[in-house]
């Protein structure tokens, strides 16, 4: 896999607007970006309420997800590009997620929502409709998804990779920093962590940095390549971020994301929680 | 108040009910352009070595709003008409005015 079968560029994405099999996608957890002005033909995904079940704290059902992309005009066959603000937090998060039920023909536009709009591209208003299709997803891929006490072993054993903010990770915040800091649970990290903020794999427009640059990023931070990896954040869409730049452009082989995240673990009894600015 | 996502939320010049300036330190200001309100401008915050903490998109009115720990930091906008940044030091709780202009 190379950078090119992952990633589109934007001048790409502007010369195929109208380009048979490829699907726009813009996904947020606010999609009022979308609705004020998106790239012309895209459909919207919102990741609050079509990503999440409205009930447990999980995934829409496999079921679930095979209605979503059907009502979206997504078929199995069609080449999804997905894009969206937050330097694509949440349309990497959906990229892992389609990747999670079977969609291998995903790929992010590079620098999403804001590399689109310095560059001065075109945004559109008009309501898209795409015909319906039957899509058909596959059952959930369980080698690219963690789950709480698979991280609990994996302290002190595996690449735990925390990829929130220094001040998040020694627990001096609860949230990002453009956030209200009211959540309850408790501050740190995970023991063994090593904090690698989401933000050192982006340049300031929002395009992932090269290829050489994340891989020194890695493994100057002391991230074994020939260990297994687990990223965690928040809630588990910056942790998206990192895991499609360890898993999808430097082809690490065995690479997880933890999307219970700080908000499951920090709640947790009974878990060892390290505060500061840790030891490695 | 709800939030517990990472979106951005609505950035307005005034706080949303809940959020307690006796408690929070909170930077905020506007981006403008000759004096003109910049909206839709990608306000980032970053750390005193320069370190990027977190990214908001300002409002139609050019009004941004971090929550943050103590410290001197410096807010960069990115816009298509051009970029620009101001330092702002927050000693403690309260709301840290800061002004930026993009050429």
């Amino acid at each position: 896999m190379s950078r090119e079968d992952v990633l589109v560029t934007a001048e790409w994405a502007e010369n195929n607007l109208e380009t048979p099999g490829v699907v726009f996608v813009e996904v947020d957890e606010d999609t009022s970006a979308y609705d004020g002005g998106h790239i012309p033909g895209a459909v919207k995904i919102d990741w609050k309420t079509e990503l999440q079940d409205a009930v447990r704290r999980d995934f829409v059902d496999r079921e679930g997800f095979e209605k979503l992309l059907s009502a979206k005009g997504i078929g199995n066959e069609d080449r999804v590009v997905l894009y969206g603000g937050n330097n694509n937090w949440f349309a990497a998060y959906a990229y892992w997620y389609f990747k999670l039920y079977g969609h291998q023909n995903v790929q992010l536009l590079d620098g999403g929502r804001k590399k689109w709009e310095l560059d001065g591209r075109p945004l559109s208003s008009d309501a898209v409709s795409r015909a319906e299709t039957e899509y058909k997803a596959q059952e959930q891929d369980p080698a690219i998804r963690a789950f709480r006490d698979e991280v609990v072993a994996a302290i002190n054993a595996k690449n735990l990779v925390d990829v929130r903010s220094p001040d998040e990770f020694s627990g001096k915040l609860l949230a990002p920093a453009h956030l209200p800091q009211e959540q309850a649970q408790r501050g740190g990290h995970i023991p063994s962590a090593i904090n690698v903020p989401w933000s050192k794999a982006a340049n300031e427009d929002g395009t992932f940095r090269s290829d050489d640059e994340l891989r020194e990023l890695y493994s100057d931070a002391g991230i074994d390549e020939g260990k297994a990896t687990i990223a965690y954040c928040r809630i588990g869409e910056r942790s998206s971020h990192t895991w499609f730049a360890l898993h999808e452009l430097l082809g690490y082989s065995d690479v997880k994301n933890y999307d219970g995240s700080w908000t499951e673990y920090g709640s947790l009894v009974g878990v060892p929680v390290e505060v500061g600015p840790g030891t490695h | 108040m709800a939030n517990d996502g990472c979106g951005a939320p609505e950035q307005t010049a005034v706080l949303p009910a809940g959020i307690d300036l006796g408690k929070e330190i909170v930077l905020g200001g506007k981006v403008t352009a000759d004096g003109a309100p910049v909206g839709g401008a990608y306000v980032r915050l970053l750390d005193a070595s320069g370190e990027f903490t977190a990214e908001v998109v300002s409002s139609q009115d050019g009004d941004f709003r971090f929550f943050a720990a103590p410290g001197q930091w410096t807010v960069r906008a990115l816009h298509r008409s051009g970029n620009g940044e101001a330092k702002v030091t927050a000693d403690g709780p309260g709301l840290h005015p800061v002004a930026v202009s993009v050429a």
